[in-house]
């Protein structure tokens, strides 16, 4: 962990910097740990919006939060079934 | 109506007994009728900071449990005029209090007095949730450390999560060492204001007067030269509705922290 923290931030990133750097990672877990809801909410309506123009294999869809290096990144796998026609055709 | 404010953290040492102590001596000082009221039932310590050890009779239990009146167990502190401690019991445990019965004691003691200030036990398991039952102001006291800017975090969550009227969290940085900050080894303020997105009521320096006054039983708030009892008179005057500016100085910036803001590196 510190081998990737040095790796990421080079050497002469002040221990502060490293410091923001990991809690601001820390708390974006910790706020999606508390609240699976939110996750919940946000996957309901993304598949709202998405089927208005494909449609969707809502079980087989998946949505993550992921941590990697510095960046913290909204992850969603959905997997298409069709294209609608209107949506194509618009 | 007076009002009920919780001094919280989640992490445990960072120094909700020390700001309860301070704060509650400074608005008492300043005129306000104040009583601090210890919820760390089983593990008292609040006496101890104000030098009020050697007074208890009755404690916050023994009012719960109607075994003494609110009146008897109240401590009047001899130093400072209206200034009242409620001690925690020694031998019992959180569970022997439920969050209503600390709701009824505080609308009990909010009609008497200015501020109610409640020191939390640490945790955010039942101590907790009794402390912030009756309040309606939370002040989250954390210090520039990970770790404790993440619990704080948590605690605000929890906070915000509460049913009821409630202010926002106001946060306070306790044990900041300027110099640390300024060689960039040690979170800064506004670093930590954004990332839990709360107000800031105060910065409290590191400060030897702390561990001294401790000692004595006596609060920082007393010694004209300790610069962490100016910052906590700085924190009363802003509770209590003054536009005190968050001074610099109070955290005692070094020559070189300044510097580098005026020449425009350090980040302000
Ligand atoms: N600004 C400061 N400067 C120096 N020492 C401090 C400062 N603030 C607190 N301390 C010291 O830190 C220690 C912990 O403080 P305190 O007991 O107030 O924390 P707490 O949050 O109430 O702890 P607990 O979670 O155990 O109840 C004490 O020894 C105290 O003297
Ligand atoms: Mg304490």
């Amino acid at each position: 962990m510190l081998d990737l923290i040095s790796r990421v931030f080079g050497r002469d990133h002040s221990s502060a910097d490293i410091a923001r750097e990991r809690l601001r990672l820390v708390l974006v877990h910790d706020r999606t740990n508390v609240s699976p809801q939110f996750l919940e909410a946000l996957k309901e309506e993304l598949i709202e919006v998405i089927s208005r123009y494909m449609e969707i294999e809502e079980e087989g869809m998946d949505v993550t939060l992921q941590t990697a290096e510095n960046q913290v990144a909204l992850v969603a796998n959905i997997p298409v079934r069709r294209m609608k026609r209107a949506a194509v055709g618009r | 109506m007076g009002q009920v404010i919780v001094v919280t953290s989640g992490k445990g040492g960072v120094g909700k007994t020390t700001t309860t102590a301070n704060l509650g001596t400074a608005l008492a000082q300043l005129g306000n009728r104040v009583v601090l009221v210890d919820a760390d039932i089983g593990l008292r310590n609040l006496d101890v900071v104000m030098g009020l050890e050697n007074r208890i009779v009755y404690d916050l239990v023994d009012v719960v449990e109607g075994n003494a009146r609110l009146k008897q167990a109240l401590i009047k502190d001899k130093r400072s005029e209206n200034l009242y401690l409620l001690a925690a019991a020694q031998t019992r445990e959180k569970k022997d209090v439920s969050a209503e019965q600390m709701k009824n004691l505080t609308d009990q003691l909010a009609r008497e007095f200015d501020f109610v200030l409640l020191d939390c036990p640490a945790g955010i398991e039942d101590g907790f949730k009794n402390a912030i039952a009756g309040a309606q102001k939370a002040i989250i006291v954390a210090n520039p450390e990970v770790s404790s800017v993440r619990d704080a975090d948590r605690v605000i969550g929890l906070w915000d999560a509460q049913e009821g009227e409630r202010s926002p969290a106001m946060l306070i940085v306790n044990r900041v060492r300027p110099r640390m900050v300024a060689r960039g080894d040690m979170l800064e303020i506004d670093d930590m204001l954004e990332m839990l997105a709360v107000d800031l009521l105060g910065v409290v320096p590191e400060d030897d007067h702390i561990i001294v006054s401790t000692n004595r039983g006596e609060p920082a708030v007393y010694s004209r030269d300790s610069k962490a009892g100016k910052a906590f008179h700085n924190i009363a005057r802003r509770l209590m509705g003054e536009a005190v500016p968050i001074l610099d100085l109070e955290a005692d910036e070094s020559f070189w922290a300044r510097f580098k803001r005026i020449v425009g590196f350090g980040r302000s």
